[in-house]
């Protein structure tokens, strides 16, 4: 349970990054939080070359409203999005999940630019910068990328990042009036891996759904839309119809893996469970707007 | 190897570490700070919790080098923290510590929720310990005794 040795350099700034990084590629790893990557390197499961510490660059962190969007920096901790009051105010899906990523030790080290650039299937934020429609923007000596959140998580671990990349930031649309934002995690303890969860934006004129984003986690090999579920409750007043419906054509959009946290056919129970909550909830929220 | 300098427990500190070396193991081995409890280290258990920068944090999955320059208080420090000894009576009275070795952490927890958290009540106490594991699973005297904390300190503030 002890890294194996590695050469470290702590860089001074993003140039300096990428060149790094240009430099060695797939046999670099950018170590941000650490809160995942440690444990890897102390189970062993990875050895990188080089380890790119980039938790002096400053300029990679800081969360500012620009026009309508948010600009979150990568290297932003988890409790400082957490304890934001313009996430709070702008970004209540991002304030809803925050309090599921990790505990508070955890949350003090890790950062929003690290669980992206990830892509755990379990974790929270993916999730919500897919429900979203979030922009990435990776860096490297080529040039500067922006990458929609839709297209940026391709498997598990896998994203569009190429190995000389650096992700710098994530821009988040406001909450729009009309639009309401929920979240809702299963775990077995607070703060633990999920067993399931989905990350909702709705449109709710008066009863009906105008349009639905349910992003799923923890049950797909990535963040998930459920375009089947979200077809049939659109166009309907929320109802006990519109809930079998959507608890119905989950099963065309889902397919859960299997794994420590449970079975197939156990996720997808736990995934329908929860659709059926989260829209009750989005539902209470546009009430109360 | 490379050079550290930190400050523990209020004083400077300049060693040489591999970079490999996790700050739980450089404070234990090289300072003999050996209140830092190692269970599981890949940061599930919270054994290793101690204060960086002010804030708990896991030591065994930080590297000692990215603390160059970092403000670290163990266990050992903490005797002029009032919060940490005042829950430290507060683990006595309340029966908060069965064999021990999850303590300390439990302390830099507790120390967090009372200071963040002043109106916290018992069940949010559970659900902030939710990343300190005590496998005697003395949760009750835990939550019991942090308990007591936030409610002295809320009625000194009244």
């Amino acid at each position: 349970m002890k890294s194996p040795k590695l050469t470290y350099v702590r860089t001074r700034s993003v140039a300096q990054t990428l060149e790094l990084l240009s430099k060695h590629g797939d046999g670099a790893n950018i170590l941000a939080g650490g809160q995942s990557l440690m444990p890897t390197l102390n189970m062993r499961l990875s050895k990188p070359d080089l380890l790119i510490d980039i938790n002096q660059l400053d300029e990679l962190s800081g969360i500012t409203v620009e026009g309508d969007m948010v600009r979150i920096g990568a290297l932003s901790r988890h409790a400082a999005v957490l304890g934001s009051q313009i996430v709070a105010e702008r970004l209540p899906m991002i304030a809803e999940a925050m309090p599921h990523v990790a505990h508070v030790a955890v949350r003090n080290r890790g950062t929003i630019g690290g669980s992206i650039a990830l892509a755990d299937p379990a974790a929270e934020l993916p999730a919500c910068v897919v429900a979203l429609d979030a922009t990435i923007t990776v860096e490297s000596v080529r040039g500067q990328r922006n990458i929609a959140a839709a297209d940026f998580f391709k498997g598990l671990f896998e994203t569009e990042r190429q190995p000389d990349e650096l992700l710098t930031e994530i821009r988040i649309p406001c909450q729009k009036p009309g639009t309401v934002h929920a979240f809702m995690e299963l775990s077995r303890r607070q703060g633990d891996f999920a067993i399931a969860g989905v990350a909702c934006a709705a449109d709710i004129d008066g009863e009906i759904v105008t349009d639905a984003k349910l992003v799923y986690f923890a049950s797909e090999d990535r963040p998930t839309l459920a375009l089947n579920a979200a077809a049939a409750i659109v166009g309907r007043p929320w109802s006990e119809q519109s809930r079998s419906s959507a608890m119905a054509a989950l099963s065309d959009d889902l397919d859960p893996m299997d794994n420590l946290q449970g079975s197939s056919a156990f996720k997808l129970h736990l995934q329908r469970v929860l659709s059926g909550r989260v829209l009750d909830q989005a539902i209470d929220r546009a009430r109360a707007q | 190897m490379m050079e550290l300098s930190l400050s523990v427990n209020s004083e400077t500190v300049v060693a040489k570490v591999e970079p490999r070396t996790t700050l739980a193991d450089f404070l234990r081995e090289k300072q003999r700070l050996t209140g830092i409890h190692l269970g599981c280290e890949h940061g599930v258990c919270g054994a290793c919790t101690i204060l960086v920068d002010g804030e708990p944090a896991r030591s065994c999955i930080i590297y000692a080098v990215s603390c160059d320059g970092a403000d670290i208080q163990t266990i050992e420090g903490s005797n002029s923290d009032p919060v940490i000894t005042a829950l430290q009576e507060a683990f006595t009275a309340h029966h908060g510590l069965q064999c021990g070795y999850c303590t300390p952490a439990m302390l830099f927890t507790a120390r967090d929720i009372v200071t963040r958290l002043p109106e916290a009540d018992a069940e949010r106490v559970r659900l902030e310990l939710a990343g300190n594991i005590c496998r005697c699973t003395g949760y009750a005297g835990i939550v019991r005794a942090i308990m007591a904390v936030l409610e002295d300190r809320r009625a000194t503030l009244e």
